[in-house]
């Protein structure tokens, strides 16, 4: 079971990282990770949301769920020590280190639509992490589609449900250079949209890159 | 429309304890579903029937009525930003869209395995096998089946993010109504609910029934509950 704001630091150094990218706010990122390698996500400056999504190299129909998850830890927040599970209940990635301490899978990503409803009409016209998702599955060879957007992860996100049912986004605890980091269970695709959202306090209307590490173990 | 057409059902059915339904619900029908005995289950799916790659999205259903629950004036959204279905009877005041569904090795796990060939109609079902079995007769499958909305039960998130089921949410006789702003494809199962800590396999039967209702008026309390729902609203009937 996850531990709630447990804070762990990596002992992995940065320039022992095989692979090593930032990706700038709004776009996507979408790469293969293998079962053993190192996964770091992180924050550049702080509180930037960044919505992820996880599915089986073997096969993608099997993919990160967000239930699956949670019900696995009988716990809402993700943190060092969560197995993050497959919609067939099994271990995709396994969060061995994080220095933010809280992480959200219950908001979702933006889409053009839920912008419609959350903050205006005329608010179709702008980025959202859905279209960044549709895009990036377009742009590689899994055959992904929109069938397979399923809840994902927010990084560094803090949305808590209350005692009485009520769901909130706080205050982000993140900071600027806090990290996550897990390890691959399996072979996985991630596929990463950097929040481009602007009507949202959370990342104080600034959406900022961030960096996306491998390690092989 | 008169009161009479509203009140009587246009049909109406029993699902069996842990099996599951599924069923064609249109714009301007609703569903009622009754928990018989009291303690039940009914975990949901919802589609649009004509265009099932829209369907509900638990996240965006959350956020835009800043929810953790659900109960009577909140409505289940798509992820298209499209009201699917308003909830305008809570005889109950808690349904959960949290927890998930079991499956085949949480349900042997928990409950001991019961074999068909043993124990016939007896035996031990799960949630996700019936689920996939309901989406495959609609050409849908595994990459089609999000989290459920798990009506009749309550799971409660303490501080610290823990979730905890809590028994006695639902009577026997307690119902919930939907009334569908789409026309929908509905995907019902009555198995347990995956955090009950019953240790015994024991679902229980969900009594449903569909009629016709009035459309949802200017003033109607789930499109009026938040700003968020009358935009929903909005992009609803601008579909219609």
């Amino acid at each position: 079971m996850a531990p709630a704001q447990t804070l762990v630091e990596s002992l992995l150094k940065a320039e022992e990282a095989t692979y090593s990218e930032v990706v700038p706010a709004g776009e996507f990122w979408i790469h293969q990770i293998n079962a053993g390698q190192i996964f770091r996500i992180v924050d550049l400056n702080g509180n930037q949301a960044v919505d992820t999504l996880f599915y089986s190299v073997l096969d993608t129909s099997e993919r990160y769920s967000a239930t699956d998850t949670i019900k696995g830890q009988a716990n809402i927040y993700l943190t060092t020590g969560s197995t993050l599970r497959s919609n067939l209940g099994n271990a995709m990635l396994t969060i061995t280190a994080d220095t933010c301490g809280r992480h959200d899978t219950l908001g979702g990503a933006c889409a053009t639509e839920s912008n419609q409803v959350r903050y205006a009409i005329e608010k179709r016209h702008m980025h959202a992490c859905r279209r960044s998702f549709l895009l990036a599955a377009a742009s590689a060879h899994w055959d992904l589609t929109k069938r397979d957007l399923a809840p994902n992860i927010n990084f560094f996100m803090n949305v808590p449900v209350t005692p009485e049912g009520g769901l909130t986004f706080e205050d982000g605890i993140s900071d600027a250079g806090k990290y996550v980091e897990m390890r691959a269970e399996m072979d996985v695709i991630c596929v990463i949209s950097n929040c481009p959202q602007l009507n949202n306090p959370c990342n104080a209307y600034n959406p900022t890159p961030i960096r996306v590490m491998i390690w092989n173990s | 429309m008169l009161k009479s057409q509203q009140e009587t059902p246009l049909w109406e059915d029993t699902i069996a304890p842990g099996a599951s339904w599924s069923l064609i619900l249109r714009r301007g029908n609703a569903l009622r579903l009754v928990d018989v005995e009291g303690g039940a289950n009914a975990a949901a799916l919802l589609y649009n029937f004509e265009c099932p790659v829209e369907r509900y999205n638990m996240p965006d259903t959350l956020k835009a009525q800043h929810t953790g629950h659900l109960t009577k004036n909140f409505v289940i959204y798509s992820d298209m930003g499209r009201v699917l279905s308003s909830i305008t009877e809570d005889s109950c005041g808690w349904h959960d869209p949290l927890g998930g569904f079991s499956d085949a090795a949480s349900v042997s796990a928990k409950y001991g395995k019961a074999s068909y060939q043993e124990h016939r109609n007896a035996w031990h079902r799960n949630t996700r096998d019936n689920f996939i079995e309901e989406l495959m007769k609609y050409g849908l499958g595994l990459r089609d089946l999000g989290p459920s909305i798990n009506f009749f039960s309550k799971v409660r998130v303490s501080g610290d993010g823990g979730m905890k089921f809590m028994p006695g949410n639902s009577k026997a006789s307690d119902h919930v109504e939907l009334r569908a702003e789409m026309n929908l494809l509905v995907i019902l199962d009555t198995g347990q609910h995956p955090l009950d800590p019953n240790p015994k396999y024991d679902p229980k039967p969900v009594q449903f029934s569909v009629r016709r209702v009035a459309p949802a008026a200017a003033d109607d309390p789930c499109r009026l509950s938040c700003a968020e729902n009358a935009r929903g609203f909005i992009n609803t009937e601008r579909y219609f």
